[in-house]
C-alpha cells in the first residue's frame, strides 16, 4: 500500500476496511472501520452510480442493493438511444464497493509528541462510509400491448431480463406498463413526458428468477450500460415519482480531465481539514452523516456535494488503494490503453500506477421539490485534489514535568475548547450533545479567577 | 476629450454598477464560497486597469477613465473559474485589449468580458466557468436587486436587455411547456447568476450593440436564440457566451442593413462598457413607458412571490 505524508510516518488500519466492504451485502451497513456493524442505517434510500466519460462515450454502472421480493424489482433508466446487446453488462458489486472505499471521508490521527523531548510522530489514516440502493422506479412488464409502445430490443443478461422500449406518449407508456404488470405510481406519466418528447428510449429490467438461481448470488449485480450521448446527465426525476421522502444518490464520476460538477445545481466542497474532539473516532459514521446533513441544510437542500475529487493514481492519504487499471476497466474506463494523457493533464506527483482517471465523487440527497430537473453534469479541467477529512490530535499522555509542559496542557485545554466548537459548526449539534458525545474528552473551563491572579 | 469629462462623476450610472457587481463579488468571495481565491480577482483588476494604461497611451488614445475595465474585471472575476495562475490576467488583458484593438468604424466589436471569457476557455481547458455556483437563495436576491434597480435607475435599464430577456424567457417557457414540465423548472432554469450578468452587463453593453432599435432586437433574439440552440439542440456548456461571441461580429452587417444613429455616451462623458441611459443625447433608445411598466411588473411579481421562496 503506497501512502504518504510529508509530517511522519503512517499506519494503516485499511484491510479491515477493505474487507468489511467487501463481504456479501448485509443491507445497509455503513461500511467503515470506526462504524458498529448492526445498527448503521446511514443514508437510507441511497443509491450508487458510476458515470465514466470521455468525449460522448460513457459508461453508467448503476448499482442498488434491492431488498424487496426480485419478482417486484424493475428498474426503468430513460437512455438516448436503443442499445444492442454488447451496449449492456452485468458488472460486479465489489467495484463499486471499492471506489466507495477509496473516496470515503476519512479521519485521520496524530499524535502530539512529547513537549518535554524531541518531536515524535505517529500517523493513522483510515475511516470509510458507504451507500447504495437502486437507481429508477419500481415496475414490472409483461407482454406488449400497442398503445403507442414498441419493444425496440429484448435481451436476458446475466440475472436480468431487459427491455429497451420507445413510447409516442407518455399515458400509453404508463398505460402499458400497467397493464404488463408494473407497480406504476400515479405520478409516473408526469414523469416519463419530457423523455418520450426527447426521443428518448427506455431501458427496463426486471429480475430473471431462473438465471438469478443458476448464477447463485444472493444479491443483484450492477447493471452497466455503455453508449454515446451529447447529454452528460444522470435521469433522477423519473426515480422521485415512487419515492416518499428525499433519496441519497452518491455518484462516482471518472473522467479524464479534471473534476465533474453540475451545471444546473449549485456544487460546493464538503468542510474539510477540521481538527475535531477524538470523541468523534467512536461514532465516525454519525459525526460525518450530520456534517452531510447540515451541510444540505446550509445549501437550502438544493445542493450538490462533493466528497472527494482526486487522480487515480495515489491519494494521502489513502482510504483504500486506488483501483488498479484492471478494475478500472471493469468500471467502464475505456482510455488507459490510449497512449498519453490529452493536453492539460498535470503528472501526478506520485507515479505509481498512474492513470489519467479523475475521480469525482458527488453526494446529492433530492427531492421532488428541491430538484425540478434531471442533474447535468461538466467535466472541468480543475484538477485541484480535494478530500473529506476530519482531523483527530492525540495530546501527549506521558508526564509533564517540565515549564513547557505546563504550557502545553494549557494549549491542549484551548485545543479541546476550539475542536468542541469546530463540532458544533460542522454538525450543528448543541452544546449538551457535544459534551454528551465528548465525555470526558469536553473541555474543563477554567473560573475566570483562577487566571486572575496566577502566574 | 478634455480631462474633466474623463473625470469621475457621482452621477456616473457605472459606480452603481460597480457596486452592484462588487457586492455580488464579496457575497461569492465570502459566504457564497466560489471556488475563487481572493488573489485572482485581485490580479484581474490589476491586469486590467494596467492594459487600459498602457493601452490608451501605446495608441494614443484620450483617457477614457478605469471604471469600464473595473466592470469588465468585476464580470470576469465573477464568471471565470480557473485552477491555473496566468488564465485570469490572460482572459482581463484580452477583455481590455480587444476594445482598442477589434474594431470597425469607431466601435468595438466584443464586449470585452465575452472574449475575455470566450478567450480563456478558447486557450486552456483548465479554465471553465460554473453556472450554477450561487444557489437560488442568492439568485433571488440578485434578480430583486437588478430589476429594482431597473425600476429606479437609467443606469440599469437597456432596451437590448429586455429584448434578449424576453426572448430567452419565451423560449425557455415554450420548451417546458413541450417537454411537459411543470413552472418550477422554468424558475430553476433562471435562477442562474450568470444569467443576470450577461442580460444587464454584457449584452446590453451600447457599444457593441446596434445602432437602430429594430437591429437590436434582432440581435438580441438571435444571441437568444442560438444559445438556445446551442444548449438544447447540441447540448453545449455556456452557450450565452458563445453565442454573444458569434454574433457579434454581425453588429456591423445589422447597422449596414438597419440605420440608426449611432449610439454616443451622454455628454461623451462614459466610456465603453457604460450601459444605456435615456433621455438624454441624440442617439437614445428610448426605452418608453412600456418597458419601465414591464420592469415594474416583473419586480412586483418577484417582490410577491418573495414569501414563498426557499430564503435561508
Amino acid at each position: 500500500m503506497h501512502s504518504r505524508d510529508t509530517s511522519g510516518q503512517f499506519r494503516l488500519l485499511l484491510p479491515l476496511v477493505t474487507a468489511a466492504c467487501l463481504g456479501p451485502l448485509s443491507a445497509h451497513a455503513f461500511c467503515g472501520f470506526y462504524v458498529g456493524k448492526s445498527d448503521a442505517k446511514l443514508f437510507n434510500e441511497a443509491s450508487q452510480v458510476a458515470l465514466v466519460r470521455d468525449g460522448e462515450r460513457t459508461v453508467m454502472t448503476m448499482s442498488n442493493d434491492y431488498k424487496g421480493a426480485l419478482t417486484d424489482f424493475a428498474l426503468v433508466v430513460p437512455v438516448p438511444s436503443v442499445l444492442s446487446k454488447e451496449q449492456i453488462h452485468v458488472g460486479e458489486r465489489k467495484y463499486i464497493e471499492r471506489l466507495d472505499a477509496y473516496s470515503a471521508p476519512r479521519l485521520v490521527e496524530y499524535f502530539d509528541p512529547d513537549p518535554c523531548a524531541v518531536a515524535r510522530y505517529r500517523v493513522l489514516a483510515p475511516a470509510t462510509e458507504s451507500s447504495r440502493g437502486m437507481m429508477a422506479a419500481k415496475d414490472e412488464a409483461k407482454r406488449g400491448i400497442a398503445l403507442g409502445v414498441t419493444v425496440e430490443a429484448r435481451y436476458t443478461i446475466g440475472e436480468y431480463d431487459i427491455l429497451i422500449l420507445s413510447a409516442k406518449e407518455s399515458s400509453g407508456l404508463e398505460t402499458w406498463l400497467r397493464e404488463s404488470g408494473y407497480r406504476i405510481p400515479p405520478k409516473a406519466s408526469a414523469a416519463l413526458a419530457p423523455y418520450i418528447r426527447q426521443d428518448m428510449k427506455f431501458f427496463v429490467a426486471k429480475v430473471n428468477l431462473t438465471s438469478h438461481k443458476e448464477a447463485g448470488f444472493n444479491y443483484l449485480r450492477p447493471i452497466q450500460i455503455a453508449y454515446e450521448s451529447k447529454k452528460f446527465m444522470l435521469p433522477i426525476r423519473l426515480g422521485m415519482a415512487n419515492a416518499t421522502g428525499p433519496q441519497d444518490l452518491v455518484v462516482y464520476t471518472l473522467t479524464r480531465r479534471g473534476r465533474v460538477e453540475s451545471t444546473n445545481y449549485r456544487t460546493t466542497k464538503l468542510p474539510t481539514g477540521m481538527d475535531i474532539p477524538l470523541a468523534v473516532k467512536e461514532d465516525f459514521g454519525g459525526f460525518f452523516k450530520a456534517v452531510f446533513e447540515h451541510a444540505y441544510e446550509n445549501e437550502d437542500r438544493r445542493a450538490v456535494l462533493t466528497e472527494y475529487a482526486w487522480n487515480m493514481s495515489w491519494c494521502d492519504p489513502c482510504a483504500a488503494d486506488p483501483l488498479s487499471p484492471a478494475e478500472l476497466r471493469q468500471l467502464g474506463v475505456f482510455w488507459l490503453d490510449d497512449g498519453p494523457a490529452p493536453m492539460g493533464i498535470r503528472r501526478p506527483m506520485i507515479p505509481s500506477n498512474s492513470s489519467p482517471v479523475f475521480l469525482t465523487r458527488l453526494h446529492v440527497r433530492y427531492d421532488p421539490e428541491h430538484f425540478p430537473e434531471d442533474l447535468v453534469f461538466q467535466e472541468t479541467g480543475d484538477q485541484e485534489n480535494f478530500q473529506a477529512r476530519y482531523v483527530l490530535r492525540h495530546p501527549f499522555e506521558g508526564s509533564l514535568s517540565c515549564a513547557a509542559g505546563e504550557r502545553y496542557r494549557e494549549q491542549v485545554e484551548e485545543r479541546r475548547r476550539i475542536e468542541a466548537q469546530t463540532l458544533a459548526q460542522l454538525t450543528g449539534w448543541q452544546s449538551d450533545v457535544i459534551r454528551r458525545r465528548t465525555g470526558t474528552d469536553a473541555p474543563t473551563p477554567k473560573p475566570w479567577y483562577q487566571r486572575l491572579w496566577s502566574k | 476629450m478634455p480631462a474633466r469629462l474623463a473625470a469621475v462623476s457621482i452621477r456616473d450610472p457605472r459606480l452603481l454598477q460597480i457596486a452592484f457587481l462588487g457586492s455580488f463579488l464579496c457575497a461569492g468571495l465570502t459566504v457564497l464560497h466560489f471556488d475563487l481565491q481572493l488573489w485572482q480577482p485581485l490580479l484581474i483588476v490589476a491586469t486590467a486597469l494596467g492594459m487600459q494604461w498602457g493601452m490608451t497611451r501605446l495608441m494614443k488614445v484620450p483617457p477614457a477613465g478605469y471604471l469600464s475595465p473595473l466592470i469588465s474585471s468585476f464580470g470576469l472575476s465573477l464568471l471565470l473559474r480557473s485552477d491555473l495562475w496566468w488564465i485570469p490576467p490572460f482572459a482581463a488583458a484580452v477583455a481590455i485589449s480587444s476594445k482598442f484593438l477589434i474594431r470597425f468604424r469607431g466601435k468595438h466589436i466584443f464586449n470585452p468580458t465575452n472574449l475575455g471569457l470566450a478567450a480563456a476557455m478558447l486557450v486552456s481547458d483548465r479554465a471553465w466557468c460554473s453556472p450554477s455556483q450561487w444557489g437560488e437563495s442568492a439568485v433571488l436576491i440578485a434578480w430583486f436587486a437588478i430589476f429594482g434597480l431597473a425600476v429606479a435607475h437609467r443606469a440599469f435599464r437597456s432596451d437590448v436587455s429586455i429584448y434578449f430577456f424576453g426572448a430567452w424567457l419565451l423560449l425557455k417557457l415554450g420548451r417546458v411547456v413541450y417537454l411537459g414540465q411543470r413552472l418550477p423548472v422554468l424558475w430553476h432554469q433562471l435562477s442562474t447568476g450568470s444569467l443576470i450578468l450577461f442580460t444587464f452587463f454584457m449584452i446590453s453593453d451600447p457599444k457593441t450593440t446596434p445602432d437602430s432599435r429594430l437591429g437590436r432586437a434582432i440581435y438580441a433574439s438571435a444571441v437568444a436564440g442560438f444559445a438556445f440552440y446551442l444548449q438544447h439542440g447540441l447540448w453545449r456548456y455556456n452557450t450565452l457566451i458563445w453565442a454573444l461571441l458569434a454574433v457579434s461580429p454581425l453588429v456591423p452587417l445589422i447597422d449596414w442593413l438597419f440605420k440608426g444613429e449611432r449610439y454616443r455616451w451622454p455628454g461623451q462623458s462614459f466610456s465603453q462598457a457604460t450601459l444605456f441611459t435615456s433621455g438624454r443625447g441624440s442617439g437614445e433608445m428610448k426605452f418608453g413607458r412600456f418597458g419601465i411598466a414591464v420592469l415594474g411588473r416583473i419586480f412586483a411579481f418577484i417582490t410577491a412571490s418573495l414569501p414563498t421562496m426557499p430564503l435561508r
